[in-house]
């Protein structure tokens, strides 16, 4: 991977270590600017913890005044309280300063140059330098080889090599041109060689990389709405709990057992879902940042959310499961025709036919045959053209040989097809493949077999993808034919052959009439209705402006097999917080068990057999809970930022897995975590 | 020890034997296939202009249930007030006071049938039947109108309505109640129970005393006691009365009678939603947590109070406040299936459990009568659970959550986590004010952690419309009356207002075909799941309190330590 020279900061797609110090050292910083109770209160669960510290603070410093006899511990958790708070504070602000590091690294790539301006779109001579603050939409500009593009845009006139490595990471320059797909540059990217006339299509601040930047900083991340309905249960929860820690005093009034309030703070703060309320920001952050790791920018986390509940995965054939060129298999020669005379007509007919599947018969020629014909002396070549459906020579004596559709070829010859010859054309056109009709002269000599192949590993990722529930569908513009053909070769669910963006439409539209959710990849402008339509569209970074606006997220790799990997991005995600939430739920069980024996066992010896862990005091269990309750949430940071490990399987095999590892995790960890602390605490004479 | 176990296993058997056919009998009747009563169904509602076959948005259904119930209540209300004025009150008795009359109208209209009163002593004839059994027979009807919208919410797929309330009302009385009331009625008198309009007779006994025999309409009225899980006897004591419960048959029959529509309701729901299995995995979860409950309970019953040891014969278990007639085992069971159905009928003394019996019958109301449960309500209420723990642990299969296809947001997680106030507020907070107040202490007979656990009790007990008591707490004075009323309105409609909410939200959204990669609400692992959810969400909540209550009680008994 090379940097592009303007930059210095490590590329944005680089991987961010774990336990990057200048991370840890800022997010420690922030986890205290963070308090600001504003920024607090949208986290429900934090800023109650927050409230019951400032109360046990003053608590504390009352029992201290006073010199009662809680004073110590009530001291000590009062400072636990705090530390709650701070250490999901400082999750959050480490999974921030994450996509912080990224973003910056983003901002780098951003160029200070000036646009040039045209005030005329035909004259390139005539430019003004302008700021690109004051650039505007729908103006035009020209970039030259050795600018970086100053703003996102559509090229409307031009060839350009462009290194998007910045944006990428990928070090090969790839080209640009007006019309066709390939037509949209990017702000940031630089241009390698000749020149580009662009229309500005995005202010600055509102590019791609300003939107990417946006994103992973997290400062104006908004919730997702599964994190909204997580969130109401959450505080839903803390709700009944404030009801429980409420009214126990009076109802241990009854024993003629008084708790102090600070107990009370201490055991409404660890049954309370800290730990989920403490780390579902960074999660979602986290998973946002996997994502850019990745290489996608999502225009919101709704869309990542979405990927995860996939039902349906429209793949185009081309470039996601097939290498995107049909390439000559073999010589099929009419009765009567040597193959090696078939093989070397078919050769001469392609030697100036630049099309990779002129290429591929010429090699398929020379590997075969070890034809190798370089001396072109006296030929005359006859490109393919829409009308004649064919391509080919005219040699130096006169003799023409051609190469194309069956059909055409069959009217130049002038007579119908044999049987010899109308069974082979069958058999190829049956098996997926494409048939090429090889006549010299008026003489057909055989059929040039060209098929296309599909990339291995591609069926083992249809059968995991089946395996998780998710059905695919091929599209592919060939006939029903072929595409059965190579639908059953890549191991689809089902295809969609002759299709046109309507008929692509239709489908989503179907699958979603029937609750399905769907995703699929585009790049043209012709697809922008279907991107807009799918509730997973993911647009090629090289596509038109119209595709990438009617997407929702975007692969700047411009790779349609990512699809697959952003559906797995986006199940990891909504695992991690599953995992974590059903984890933090769990533990309440040994919180129960340290803290409330401990309440009561003045009042009734007898419920110290409810002391299953066998804790030191009543005050070292209560201070032993709040501190693993604190505790447990940086433990937990690196799951968080990480997301948990997920092997793609179905539903029932990945519930019983994290059932087990995180559900009852979530009952036995505490158990000992509590342990270990309370006989530290009884070491160190804390309680 | 193994009678009893046979016992209990045949009584299940049983249970499961009545139950399957009848669920799948209601999802007919509620889906509106059984019909052969469609001329009545329309004689009843075609007079009030309405038309069964016209479905309700959930907001109207909840409206016409809440008229229908609230203006039951006024007349109950009234009837009782004044019943001194009305004929059939041939003992004479005075109108019942405002806050008696309070608490008993909304005891019967919400299902719960706590009795404040005792009802040989308080109540005239007209008001037995025409006032409180009428109400037994709509409420319950009403709670079986809930779980047929909810299912039907739940398995719709984008439509606005879900179902006709008087349409389902009447159905639930015409197709279900009435017919099982009637044969089971005809049953228990053959078992020796009274009906009768008759008043007391005098008697001379044995021993040459005299005394009172109430008489009534017994049979009628305990035969739509047991099936509607209402629980509110003629007579105070309850089925622990020989009029109430003559024989071991009538025994059986009535905890039968106990927990066959709340069973049935599972069946119903299965067939109703399109997938059985999803109503076995209902029926396996609170199958478990109801054996789970029944050992607790009996093996406390069987072992007794160690510090009655020598004082009764040997391995005879704790027979306090039991009949001779019925046992360990028949008041073991019955404390199990009255609690876990929000029946509140009871043929043993529930105060006179051993502290960790009392405490299984105490936790099983204060999950919010989901073991089972009210006729048609334990469902819903298992329902909500169902929701929160697939929101929960949903997640977990990598995709946001969903249930029967539907996606489950911000909207039922809202109405859901609503839901999950309410035992905190009726049982927790509405006890608490009681002894802030100073209500409490002049009421609770018992000193120590088990007053405590008599408080408890009837707050638990009001708000899962369960109905049974600690008969040590005197729940009939103006304060606990109003509260305890207050309590029940809210165990009532606190359920089913959010249920039906979430049900019109969920049928007006697209269904998701289930695939590999959908979470699975059927089989063990879910079961299991949703097991544990309960307990940690609904069970936890309460043992704090336990702690001060009953397990203070049982650990002070082993420590030999009274009070």
């Amino acid at each position: 991977m090379t940097q592009s020279p303007n930059t210095t900061a490590p590329s944005p797609t680089a991987e961010i270590g774990l336990f990057d110090g200048r991370i840890l050292k800022a997010a420690a910083v922030q986890a205290f600017a963070k308090l600001d109770p504003r920024g607090l209160v949208r986290n429900p669960v934090i800023f109650v913890t927050a409230l019951v510290a400032v109360l046990a603070t003053i608590l504390a410093a009352r029992e201290v005044a006073s010199g009662g006899v809680n004073a110590f511990i009530g001291v000590q958790i009062a400072i636990w309280l705090w530390f709650t708070v701070l250490f999901a504070n400082f999750a959050e602000a480490v999974a921030e300063g994450r996509g912080k590091a990224r973003a910056d690294a983003f901002r780098a790539t951003r160029s200070s140059a000036r646009a040039k301006v045209l005030a005329d779109p035909s004259r390139r001579d005539v430019w003004q330098a302008k700021d690109i603050d004051d650039v505007a939409i729908d103006d035009v500009i020209l970039v030259e080889a050795g600018d970086t593009v100053p703003t996102d845009g559509e090229v409307i006139e031009g060839v350009a090599s462009v290194d998007e490595s910045a944006i990428t990471g990928e070090s090969a320059p790839v080209i640009r041109e007006s019309g066709g797909d390939r037509s949209s540059v990017t702000g940031g990217t630089r241009l390698v060689s000749d020149w580009l006339v662009v229309r500005v299509t995005a202010r600055q601040g509102e590019t791609f990389l300003d939107r990417m930047i946006a994103l992973v900083e997290g400062a104006k991340r908004q919730k997702t709405p599964n994190e909204i309905a997580l969130d109401i249960l959450l505080a839903g929860l803390t709700l009944v709990f404030l009801f429980v820690v409420v009214t126990l005093p009076v109802f241990a009034s009854w024993s003629n057992t008084e708790i102090p309030v600070i107990y009370l703070a201490a055991l409404f703060i660890t049954l309370i879902p800290t730990t989920i309320g403490g780390l579902l920001s960074a999660i979602g952050i986290a998973g946002m940042d996997r994502l850019v790791k990745a290489n996608v920018v999502a225009k919101s986390g709704r869309a990542v959310e979405a990927a995860g509940d996939i039902d349906v995965l429209l793949l185009d054939k081309t470039g996601t499961i097939t290498f995107g060129n049909r390439m000559a298999d073999a010589f099929e020669p009419v009765p009567g025709v040597a193959e090696r005379d078939l093989a070397e007509a078919a050769c001469l007919a392609s030697l100036a036919d630049d099309t990779p599947e002129g290429k591929s018969i010429v090699d398929l020629a020379a590997r075969k045959f070890g034809i190798t014909r370089t001396d072109r002396v006296g030929m005359t070549f006859v490109p393919f053209t829409a009308q004649t459906r064919m391509s080919g020579v005219d040699l130096a004596g006169g003799t023409a040989i051609r190469k194309g559709a069956s059909d055409a070829m069959l009217r130049l010859v002038g007579r119908p097809a044999d049987a010899a010859l109308e069974g082979i054309v069958r058999k190829i056109a049956m098996s997926g493949g494409t048939p090429l009709v090889v006549a010299r002269g008026d003489r057909v000599l055989g059929v040039v077999h060209l098929k296309d192949i599909v990339k291995p590993g591609i069926r083992e990722r249809f059968a995991e993808l089946r395996r998780m529930g998710i059905r695919t569908v091929m599209i592919t513009g060939d006939n029903p034919l072929t595409a059965a053909a190579i639908a059953a070769e890549a191991g689809v669910d089902d295809f969609l052959a002759e299709a046109t963006p309507e008929r692509k439409l239709e489908l989503i539209r179907k699958e979603q009439a029937e609750g399905r959710l769907v995703a699929m990849c585009g790049d043209g402008s012709n697809d922008a209705p279907a991107l807009a339509q799918a509730d997973v569209g993911v647009a090629m970074n090289s596509g038109t402006p119209a595709a990438k606006e009617a997407g929702n997220l975007i692969d700047l790799d411009s790779d349609p097999t990512k699809l697959i990997e952003i559906v797995l991005v986006g199940k990891q995600l909504l695992i991690s917080r599953g995992a974590l939430t059903t984890f933090s739920i769990a533990n309440d069980v040994a919180k129960y068990f340290a803290i409330l024996p401990a309440l009561f066992v003045t009042a009734y010896p007898g419920l110290a057999v409810l002391d299953v862990m066998g804790l030191g005091t009543p005050q070292s269990a209560i201070l032993s809970a709040i501190i693993f309750n604190a505790l447990v949430i940086v433990a937990l940071i690196p799951i968080a930022l990480k997301g948990v490990s997920y092997v793609p399987s179905s539903a029932s095999a990945l519930l019983a897995r994290n059932l087990t590892i995180y559900g009852l995790g979530g009952l036995v960890v505490p158990f000992i975590g509590i342990k270990a602390i309370d006989i530290i605490v009884d070491l160190l004479r804390l309680a | 020890m193994t009678p009893d176990l046979l016992q209990a296993a045949l009584y299940a058997a049983l249970l499961v034997v009545i139950a399957v056919p009848l669920g799948l009998y209601m999802a007919r009747v509620f889906s509106g296939e059984a019909t052969f009563l469609a001329p009545l169904e329309r004689a009843l509602l075609a007079p009030a202009g309405i038309r069964g076959e016209e479905g309700q948005h959930w907001t109207r259904y909840a409206l016409s249930l809440i008229a229908f119930n609230a203006a039951g209540f006024l007349v109950l209300f009234l009837l009782l007030r004044f019943q001194n004025l009305l004929p059939l009150n041939p003992q004479g008795f005075d109108g019942v006071p405002a806050h008696l009359a309070f608490n008993t109208a909304i005891s019967f209209v919400t299902n719960t049938n706590w009795q404040s009163y005792g009802g040989e002593t308080t109540l005239s004839h007209l008001s037995q039947m025409v006032g409180l059994t009428t109400q037994n027979f709509v409420s319950a009807a009403s709670g079986m109108a809930v779980a047929a919208a909810v299912a039907r919410g739940f398995a719709g797929r984008q439509v606005r309505t879900i179902g006709n309330f008087w349409s389902d009302l009447v159905r639930s009385v015409l197709y279900v109640l009435l017919p099982l009331s009637v044969l089971l009625a005809i049953a228990f008198v053959a078992t020796g129970m009274p009906q009768t309009l008759a008043a007391s007779v005098d008697a001379t006994t044995v021993e040459g005393g005299r005394q009172t025999l109430a008489l009534g309409p017994v049979a009628s009225q305990i035969a739509i006691k047991q099936l509607g899980t209402n629980g509110g006897g003629f007579f105070n004591v309850n089925s622990a009365h020989p009029f109430e419960n003559p024989t071991a048959i009538s025994n059986l029959l009535s905890l039968l009678a106990i927990l066959a529509l709340p069973v049935a309701f599972c069946f119903t729901y299965g067939r109703m939603v399109g997938d059985r299995r999803q109503g076995v995995a209902l029926f396996a979860a609170m199958g478990v947590m109801l054996v789970l409950a029944f050992v607790v309970l009996y093996a406390a019953e069987r072992i007794g109070n160690p510090l009655h040891a020598g004082l009764v014969a040997p391995g005879s278990g704790n027979m306090e406040g039991k009949d001779v007639r019925f046992g360990i085992i028949g008041s073991a069971l019955w404390a199990v299936a009255t609690t876990a159905a929000s029946n509140g009928s009871v043929n043993a003394m529930h105060d006179s459990l051993t502290p960790l019996g009392g405490l299984v019958a105490m936790l099983q109301m204060q999950l919010g009568e989901i073991v089972f449960g009210g006729v048609g309500v334990g469902l819903t209420g298992m329902l909500l659970f169902v929701i929160l723990t697939v929101f929960l642990a949903g997640l977990m299969v990598g995709r946001t959550p969903e249930y029967l296809g539907k996606k489950i947001e911000a909207r039922e997680v809202k109405l859901a986590a609503l839901t999950l106030m309410v035992m905190p507020i009726g049982a927790l907070a509405l006890a608490a004010i009681a002894i802030v107040a100073g209500a409490a202490q002049g009421s609770i007979q018992d000193a120590g952690p088990h007053g405590l656990s008599e408080l408890l009790y009837a707050y638990s007990s009001a708000t899962g419309n369960n109905g049974s008591a600690f008969a040590g707490f005197n729940a009939n004075v103006p304060f606990h009356n109003t509260m305890l009323g207050l309590a029940m309105m809210l165990g009532r409609f606190g359920y089913i207002v959010p249920i039906l909410a979430i049900a019109g939200s969920l049928a007006a959204k697209k269904t998701a075909p289930a695939s590999a990669g959908t979470f699975p609400t059927h089989g063990p692992v879910f079961v299991v799941l949703l097991v544990v959810t309960i307990l940690i969400v609904g069970a936890l909540t309460f043992l704090p309190v336990l702690a001060l209550g009953p397990i203070a009680e049982q650990v002070s008994i082993l420590a030999a330590k009274t009070f």
